[in-house]
C-alpha cells in the first residue's frame, strides 16, 4: 500500500518534469490570457495603470447585441465562411476524383495545385489586391474587359462592399483547394479497387460509380474537411486587413478585424474581450466536434 | 486506372486534363504574374495590356528591396525568431507527448484536455491580454516577445500529434527499455525520438511555417523597424511604396522562395501534416 503511494507519486514526478517547460508556456500564454479576458470582459477596461476600471457586469455582452456592426461582421464572417468553405470542398472534391483517376503528371499537378497552401497569407493577400487593382491594367480586370470581354469598363473592386468581398473569397477559396483536394485524394487512393471494378463488371456506368460507390464512402471524409476548413474560415483576419482594410466604412470588416478594431483603435479593451470570449466558446465547441471525428476516421482507416 | 466507360476513354481523358490544366492555371499564373512584375522596372509596372514576363527584365527591385529600410535586418530576425521557437515546440510538445502517451500521472486527462482545447485558436480571441502580459514582462517590441507567444501557439497542436503517434508505437520496445533498466528520460531519447523522425518533421514543418507566417501578433507587439520579422515588413512595404509593387513583390519573393523550396524537397512531410489539419490557417 504504501510502496504503491510512493511509486505513484515519483511517477507523477517525473511526468510533471517531462511536460513542466511545456506547461510553463501554455499556462502563461493561452491558459492564464483565456481566464484574464473573461475576467477583463465584465469591466470597462483601459491599458493604462493611473485610469481606473469600472466593473460593469455583462454589460459588455448585452452591448454587442445591440451594436450593428456586431451582427454586420457576424453576418460577413457567416458568408465568408458558407461562400469559402462550400468553393474549396466543392473544387476540392472535383480535383481530386479528377487527378484520382489520371495516370500521367499527377504529382505535378498535385504540387502546383498545393502551393497556394504553403504561401505565406500576407504576400498571396498583397497579390489578390494588386490582381484585384480597380484600374484596367489590373489583371483581373484586363482579363473580364479585354479578354473575354464580359463587362464594358473595369470595375472598382474595393469602392463598394458587395464587389470587394470578390477578392476576399477568391483568396479564401485559392488558398485553400489544394488543401483539401489532398486529403480527399488520399481517401480516394484508400478505397479498394475491386470495389470499382466489380461494379463496373456489373455494368454500372462512370456516374453511377462515383455517387453510388465513391461519394458514400467518402462521406466521413467529406464531414472532417468541412468541419477543417469552417474551423479555418472563422479565423478570417489577414486577408480582410490587407485586402479591404474593412473598407468601406466598415462594410467588409469580420468578426477578427472587428474586435482587433475595438481594441486596438478603440481602445474598448471591455467590450472587445467579450467578443473575443463569445467567439471562443464557438470555437471551443468545434474544436469538439472535430477531435471526434478525427478520432472517428483514423479509427476507421 | 480509368473506369470502363460507354464513352470512349479518350473522350473522358480530354475532359479530366482539360479541368486540370485550367486549375492548375488559375492556380499558378497569379504566381507568375508576380514574379514577372517583380522583375518589372518601376515604369512598366502598369503597363498596359498587362505583361506576364517583362520586356526588359531587371534585377533592380530585388537589390533596392533587399537595401531598404533594414530588409536584410526582418529577413535575420524571422530566421532566428523561427529557429528558436521551432525549436522549443518540438523539444517541449515531445516531452510532453510521451508523458501523455506512457506516464501515468494526476491531472493527466485535465491537462491534456485543457492543452488541445486551443488547438487553432485564432491569436486575436487572446491577443489583449496577451499584449498586457508582454508589457507587464517588458517583452514589448522585442523577438523574445514573439517567440514566447509562437512556442505557447503551436504546442497544442504538436501535442495532439505526437501524442497520437507515440500512442501507436510498439509496447514492447519500451518495456523492453524499462527492462534494461532505462529511466522514461533515457527511453525517449534512445528509442522514442529516433523512431519518430518522421512525424517530428512534420511537426517542424508546421511550427516553422506558423511562425515563418506570422503577422497579427508581430504587426501588434513591434514598433522598432530594426526589429520586424518579414511579414510586417512586407505590409509595411505595400504601406509606404503603395504603387512600388515591383518592390513589394520582390520582397515578397524573398520570404516565400525558403518555403517554397522547403516544400519542393519536403512534399511528404508537408502532405502528411496536412492530414491532422496541421498546415492550414
Amino acid at each position: 500500500m504504501n510502496r504503491m503511494i510512493k511509486k505513484s507519486l515519483r511517477n507523477t514526478f517525473t511526468a510533471y518534469l517531462f511536460i513542466l517547460p511545456g506547461l510553463v508556456f501554455t499556462t502563461l500564454w493561452l491558459f492564464y490570457p483565456m481566464i484574464r479576458a473573461f475576467q477583463l470582459s465584465f469591466y470597462n477596461w483601459n491599458l493604462m495603470p493611473n485610469i481606473p476600471n469600472t466593473f460593469i457586469g455583462f454589460d459588455n455582452y448585452l452591448s454587442a447585441f445591440q451594436d450593428d456592426l456586431f451582427w454586420l461582421t457576424l453576418k460577413n464572417t457567416g458568408v465568408y465562411v458558407l461562400v469559402t468553405v462550400l468553393g474549396q470542398l466543392f473544387l476540392g472534391l472535383l480535383l481530386a476524383l479528377i487527378l484520382d483517376q489520371v495516370t500521367k503528371g499527377r504529382v505535378l499537378i498535385r504540387t502546383l495545385l498545393y502551393i497556394p497552401v504553403v504561401t505565406s497569407i500576407v504576400v498571396a493577400a498583397l497579390l489578390f489586391r494588386y490582381l484585384f487593382n480597380s484600374s484596367d491594367t489590373g489583371l483581373v480586370n484586363y482579363f473580364l474587359t479585354d479578354v473575354i470581354g464580359i463587362i464594358a469598363k473595369p470595375i472598382p473592386w474595393l469602392r463598394e462592399a458587395q464587389t470587394a468581398f470578390i477578392p476576399v473569397f477568391m483568396l479564401g477559396i485559392w488558398k485553400g483547394v489544394g488543401w483539401a483536394m489532398v486529403i480527399f485524394l488520399a481517401a480516394l487512393q484508400s478505397i479498394p479497387e475491386e470495389y470499382r471494378e466489380a461494379a463496373s463488371i456489373d455494368g454500372a456506368s462512370h456516374t453511377q460509380i462515383i455517387t453510388k460507390i465513391v461519394i458514400p464512402i467518402l462521406i466521413p471524409t467529406i464531414l472532417l474537411v468541412m468541419i477543417l476548413l469552417t474551423n479555418g474560415a472563422f479565423k478570417v483576419y489577414v486577408e480582410v486587413a490587407l485586402i479591404t482594410g474593412g473598407n468601406p466604412l466598415h462594410r467588409t470588416e469580420v468578426l477578427l478585424s472587428y474586435i482587433y478594431y475595438q481594441g486596438f483603435e478603440r481602445m474598448n479593451f471591455g467590450y472587445a474581450n467579450a467578443l473575443s470570449f463569445m467567439l471562443a466558446v464557438v470555437i471551443f465547441s468545434i474544436n469538439r466536434i472535430q477531435l471526434r471525428q478525427q478520432k472517428k476516421l483514423t479509427h476507421d482507416i | 486506372m480509368i473506369y470502363k466507360s460507354k464513352k470512349s476513354p479518350i473522350f473522358w481523358t480530354v475532359i479530366s486534363y482539360s479541368i486540370l490544366v485550367l486549375a492548375c492555371l488559375v492556380t499558378v499564373l497569379p504566381m507568375v504574374y508576380m514574379i514577372g512584375t517583380a522583375f518589372k522596372g518601376p515604369t512598366y509596372i502598369f503597363d498596359f495590356p498587362p505583361k506576364f514576363i517583362p520586356s526588359e527584365p531587371t534585377v533592380e527591385n530585388f537589390i533596392s528591396a533587399w537595401e531598404s529600410n533594414h530588409f536584410e535586418r526582418y529577413f535575420l530576425n524571422s530566421v532566428l525568431v523561427t529557429i528558436l521557437s521551432t525549436f522549443c515546440v518540438v523539444l517541449f510538445a515531445g516531452l510532453m507527448s510521451f508523458a501523455f502517451a506512457y506516464l501515468e500521472f494526476w491531472g493527466k486527462d485535465l491537462i491534456f484536455g485543457l492543452i488541445v482545447l486551443f488547438m487553432a485558436m485564432p491569436i486575436i480571441i487572446l491577443i489583449i491580454p496577451q499584449f498586457e502580459l508582454v508589457v507587464q514582462l517588458k517583452l514589448i517590441d522585442t523577438l523574445p516577445g514573439l517567440v514566447v507567444v509562437y512556442i505557447a501557439q503551436n504546442i497544442p497542436l504538436a501535442v495532439f500529434i505526437l501524442t497520437g503517434f507515440f500512442k501507436q508505437l510498439p509496447r514492447d520496445l519500451l518495456e523492453a527499455a524499462y527492462m534494461d533498466g532505462a529511466n522514461s528520460w533515457k527511453t525517449y531519447w534512445k528509442i522514442v525520438f529516433p523512431l519518430s523522425k518522421p512525424v517530428l518533421a512534420t511537426v517542424t514543418i508546421f511550427a516553422s511555417l506558423g511562425a515563418w507566417d506570422e503577422f497579427i501578433w508581430a504587426n501588434t507587439i513591434i514598433n522598432t523597424s530594426s526589429r520586424r520579422t518579414l511579414p510586417v515588413g512586407i505590409a509595411a512595404f505595400q504601406g509606404v511604396h503603395t504603387s512600388n509593387w515591383g518592390l513589394i513583390f520582390a520582397a515578397s519573393m524573398i520570404a516565400i522562395t525558403p518555403i517554397i523550396v522547403l516544400f519542393i524537397f519536403m512534399q511528404r512531410y508537408f502532405i502528411k501534416g496536412t492530414f491532422t489539419g496541421a498546415i492550414k490557417g
